[in-house]
């Protein structure tokens, strides 16, 4: 779907998804949601991500609707922060941490460069 | 589920160590075209004498898991017994257009990507049944893949362990550092499987990190 301004000129949606928006989902829901989202066009900034055993269903889900019309997904986020509270450290957990994501359409997101701690991409019209 | 199939792991794991009759099922994972079938390759003809896959230039060529049971490793006087796992690579988008650039006909092209994504969710759902992960990771390229990062937070999500191995080195645009830097918290192997470059090193650090 293409996005115009009142000019006419074609635009770029951004859908910025916050924490708690996201905490209300389940994991099918989320996976739902960035799918149509990349779908329909738009770009999604997840505020706290998606946990790595939802990445990797994202991927999965985006594998069976592979086609010639849809290419996949362009996902970018940082490495997962590990978080250890004093009763984790005692009975050994880890809990990892997820951080905010970027996800788009291949043909819309172009990542250039990902570091650390900087992630420089470049959005463009379908 | 996480957690239970940690557990499950280690529990099996355990179970084969007490037997002494279990191999220690080891995928071998990364993004397509870093070398993971030329590493499978390596490790089984090193121990088993045999191929375990074909290798190519063109991306997405290995599109099934192959898994070779029962390869015996020794290192110094112990040995470890690995079921190698040679899985498709994982990517997150695949456009049948970039197969034609190969010279592949328009249809084996649509025909590759169909396969190779069903070898994307077969990868996927093979992290649910094994004790390790080699994650290979290309020396000449960027390390901080969405793959990389994935795979490494599934890992330490399931509490299993993983080995990065950090492959091609002998090419000479290669940096090994950059991935150590990356991903300081685990262990790090620089190789090259193609040539067989710091293998026994590798061997020593699966010992170490699988038994």
């Amino acid at each position: 779907m293409a996005y115009t301004n009142i000019s006419g000129e074609k635009m770029v949606r951004v859908d910025m998804i916050s924490e708690d928006l996201l905490a209300s989902m389940t994991s099918a829901e989320k996976i739902r949601m960035i799918l149509d989202g990349v779908i329909e066009g738009k770009i999604l900034v997840l505020e706290r991500g998606l946990m790595p055993e939802e990445e990797a269903k994202l991927i999965e889900a985006t594998m069976v609707e592979i086609s010639p019309e849809f290419v996949g997904i362009e996902i970018e986020s940082y490495p997962a922060k590990e978080r250890r509270s004093l009763m984790d450290r005692l009975f050994g957990r880890t809990k990892s941490q997820a951080r905010l994501t970027v996800i788009g359409s291949p043909n819309q997101l172009k990542t250039i460069k990902k570091d650390r701690g900087l992630i420089t991409a470049l959005i463009s019209e379908v | 589920m996480g957690m239970w199939s940690s557990l499950r792991g280690r529990f099996s794991l355990w179970v084969g160590k007490i037997f002494g009759r279990r191999s220690v099922k080891i995928g071998i994972y990364g993004p397509p075209n870093v070398g993971k079938t030329t590493l499978a390759n390596r490790i089984i003809r090193d121990w088993a004498g045999e191929d375990v896959g074909v290798v190519s230039d063109i991306p997405h060529e290995t599109r099934r898991v192959k898994r070779r049971k029962d390869v015996k490793i020794n290192v110094d006087r112990s040995s470890i017994k690995l079921d190698i796992v040679d899985t498709p690579g994982l990517a997150t988008k695949i456009d049948f257009r970039d197969f034609l650039s190969y010279g592949l006909e328009e249809e084996e092209a649509k025909k590759r990507a169909k396969e190779a994504a069903e070898g994307v969710i077969e990868s996927i759902r093979w992290l649910d049944d094994l004790d390790g992960v080699l994650l290979v990771m290309d020396a000449t390229e960027d390390p901080y893949t969405q793959v990389n990062i994935t795979v490494i937070g599934n890992m330490e999500a399931r509490r299993l362990p993983m080995l990065i191995v950090s492959n091609k080195i002998d090419l000479p645009t290669a940096s090994p550092v950059k991935i150590i830097e990356a991903f300081p918290q685990h262990t790090v192997v620089p190789i090259s499987a193609l040539k067989g470059n710091n293998m026994d090193t590798l061997y020593d650090g699966i010992y170490e990190h699988f038994r």
